[in-house]
């Protein structure tokens, strides 16, 4: 290709263009189908390819026995695994059990903090996705009134 | 536009811990006014992002089981003091949210 002030002004724009971009379209995909699948089998096939988690006492997950307002259950999630790509919390019983998804890259710790909705006493299960494969660790919430509406 | 984000900022070496608010109603789409008893849209936040010095540090996907004007917190290393942070949310309606604050 010649090397022309018009080649080099284009591709300017095409620089300017790209950098442009909104921030949030250089992050993955918002994984749509994984949140809108109704059992916790599926949602996790979506997300992972698979259900198949090894339970592991690495992932220290903190949530209350009792939840008074299942519209606010405080969740943290902590874990000791090497290689974290990514943290996902589950409510097996919530009428789509995928609640968020929160992806680490290097440098960013493995220890997460929110707050989330469940509709009734469930499970609540943080998975860790790793290098090696998937790893999880569950417990119980009791909730007195659920929040999810209705 | 009013603003929908609050951060604080921790540094303790070169970990940064971060605590953010994120005002939105968070509807799931299934709960129904309670004078006109129809069913209220879903609205709310799918992604948020953090990037510190324009390096992605955080994305957090969220569904609609998100509580309320959601708290989210979490803590990455390679940080300094005067470093950018940049925080956005996009939500399933297309609406926005952005705060840039630099660390301390």
């Amino acid at each position: 290709m010649q090397f022309t002030k018009r080649a080099l002004m284009k591709g300017s724009f095409a620089m300017l263009a790209l950098a442009a971009l909104p921030r949030f379209l250089l992050a993955a995909a918002w994984p749509e189908k994984a949140f809108s699948a109704p059992g916790m089998s599926a949602s996790l096939k979506e997300l992972f390819g698979t259900d198949v988690t090894t339970t592991t006492d690495k992932i220290t997950l903190k949530v209350p026995e009792i939840a008074e307002n299942g519209a606010v259950v405080p969740v943290s999630i902590k874990t000791s695994l090497e290689n974290v790509e990514s943290i996902s919390i589950v409510v097996e019983k919530n009428p789509r059990p995928m609640v968020a998804n929160f992806e680490i890259p290097s440098g960013t710790l493995a220890d997460i903090s929110s707050r989330i909705k469940m509709a009734e006493t469930s499970d609540v299960t943080a998975v860790v996705k790793t290098s090696d494969g998937l790893y999880s660790t569950a417990k119980q919430v009791k909730v007195t009134i659920g929040g999810c509406g209705g | 536009m009013t603003n929908t984000i609050k951060v604080k900022t921790k540094l303790s070496g070169d970990v940064a811990q971060i605590k953010s608010l994120l005002l939105h109603p968070m509807e799931t789409g299934s709960r129904k006014d309670p004078d006109s008893g129809a069913i209220i849209p879903a609205h709310h936040i799918t992604q948020l992002i953090f990037t510190n010095n324009g390096k992605q540090v955080m994305v957090a996907n969220f569904s609609t089981a998100v509580s309320k004007n959601p708290y989210f917190g979490f803590s990455f290393k390679g940080a300094k003091a005067g470093d950018t942070l940049n925080v956005s949310w996009v939500d399933n309606i297309g609406e926005k949210g952005e705060l840039e604050t630099s660390l301390k």
